[in-house]
């Protein structure tokens, strides 16, 4: 469904990736796991179209997403992805079921429906409390959930999540992982995060491991080393016991 | 790869059998069979007790005033014999309790002596750390998976296993990065 092929990216003389191939299929959960440096964010923007890579390809459902000019990018990310980030990066003069609503706004959708929707995933994540509240007002567990509501809310096919955890402690972390990978099963959405946590990696279905721009290593549920998994048969993933 | 139980086993061979049943006893008298089905429900994972062991583990508590005989049902087997706490094995426990744990100047375990082996014969040990390291977050993944469906005793002991592999898999990290430095000095 999401698939890049050789993507290489630097920044000056510095190499992010270096020929990176990975494919991503529907519904899977994916950790991009290494070293700080080792090329994870990079991989992710590439992903999810926010930066373009000097060589090699990004498609989602085989259509190209790298060649297409920004504003297309732009619309493609609005309607497909929710990306939730490590600091939340919500609006802070903006309510917390105002920042929810933003993205269905900016897919115009109505305001008095964008705002029901909003309050409606509060809800589904159990942060109806916080609607009301400016993100100041709010703890770094709450300011997670709400940001991972504002990702769910315009029902994406692919949600982004980079270091959601990074900067919790291990009990609200371990709440806004329940929370993401939790909806993400229910609704089927392919969910991929860019975690240096092995406890975050041990949400996913499979991780991507990179090592100095290069994929260094690949684990899935239930066996010590593998490949991808055949696309459309993750969901048997997260059920994994002895 | 480590299941949840030899984990608990670990620590609960070094761990006093004797403390924790005194420590179920504090809450009010109980025979045998009540004491095992409680131990196995608290320290899941543990290797369940034999009923051997209960019965001798309680007859060196009362042999050491730590706990008596409160109620000795007729006609029944030892199993109906119910035992209560003294006070001599409630400041036991209190102070088994308080006491700090002596932490281990240095862990050795086969992953690190694999890896210190590997090095000092000139083997590389990256193709095994990797392959250890989807091991252990294999492992991590049905923990996971388990502290979610599961009893708050269940959550606690996968918190406790998760955070340990966690630890190996950050030790994994390090490990391949100062071999990797180690190599680049030799050849250079």
């Amino acid at each position: 469904m999401l698939e890049a092929r050789a993507l290489r990216k630097a920044f000056g003389r510095t190499t992010a990736l270096d020929g990176v191939s990975a494919e991503i299929g529907e519904g899977e959960i994916i950790a991009i796991t290494g070293p700080s440096g080792s090329g994870k964010s990079t991989l992710l923007h590439c992903l999810a179209g926010i930066i373009r890579p000097e060589a090699g390809e990004v498609r989602l459902d085989g259509r190209r997403v790298d060649t297409l000019d920004e504003d297309d990018r732009t619309r493609l990310r609005r309607e497909n992805f929710g990306i939730v980030f490590q600091f939340g990066q919500l609006v802070p003069e903006l309510s917390a079921v105002e920042n929810v609503a933003l993205p269905l706004l900016f897919n115009r959708h109505g305001r008095r429906e964008s705002l029901r929707t909003a309050r409606s995933w509060l809800e589904r994540l159990d942060t109806a409390d916080c609607a009301d509240h400016l993100p100041g007002e709010l703890s770094g567990g709450q300011l997670q959930r709400v940001a991972v509501a504002r990702a769910l809310a315009v029902g994406p096919r692919v949600v982004f999540a980079d270091e959601p955890t990074g900067a919790l402690d291990s009990l609200a972390g371990e709440q806004v992982m329940d929370t993401l990978v939790g909806t993400a099963r229910e609704s089927r959405t392919t969910l991929v995060i860019v975690t240096h946590d092995n406890r975050v990696a041990a949400y996913a279905d499979r991780e991507i491991v990179l090592r100095d721009g290069t994929v260094a290593g690949a684990s899935t549920v239930g066996t010590s080393t593998a490949g991808a998994p055949a696309a459309g048969a993750p969901a048997a993933g997260g059920e994994a016991t002895t | 790869m480590y299941s949840l139980g030899e984990y608990i086993e670990c620590i609960v061979a070094i761990m006093s059998t004797r403390h924790v049943l005194l420590g179920l006893l504090a809450e009010r008298p109980k025979h045998g069979y009540e004491l095992k089905k409680e131990h196995d429900h608290h320290l899941p994972g543990a290797r369940p007790l034999a009923y051997g062991q209960v019965y001798a583990t309680l007859q060196r508590l009362e042999r050491d005033g730590f706990a008596e005989v409160a109620e000795t049902a007729q006609g029944g087997g030892p199993e109906r014999t119910v035992y209560a706490i003294t006070d001599r094995g409630g400041a036991e426990l209190a102070r088994w309790l308080e006491e700090v744990e002596e932490s281990a100047p240095y862990v050795v375990s086969p992953l690190f002596s694999r890896v210190v082996v590997a090095a000092v014969t000139g083997g590389a040990a990256d193709g095994y750390l990797l392959r250890q390291r989807a091991a252990h977050l294999a492992r991590m993944r049905e923990l996971t998976a388990e502290r979610r469906s599961g009893s708050p005793a269940r959550a606690l002991a996968a918190d406790y296993a998760l955070q340990h592999l966690d630890a190996d898999l950050r030790w994994i990290e390090t490990a391949m990065e100062r071999l990797a430095d180690l190599r680049g000095e030799i050849d250079a």
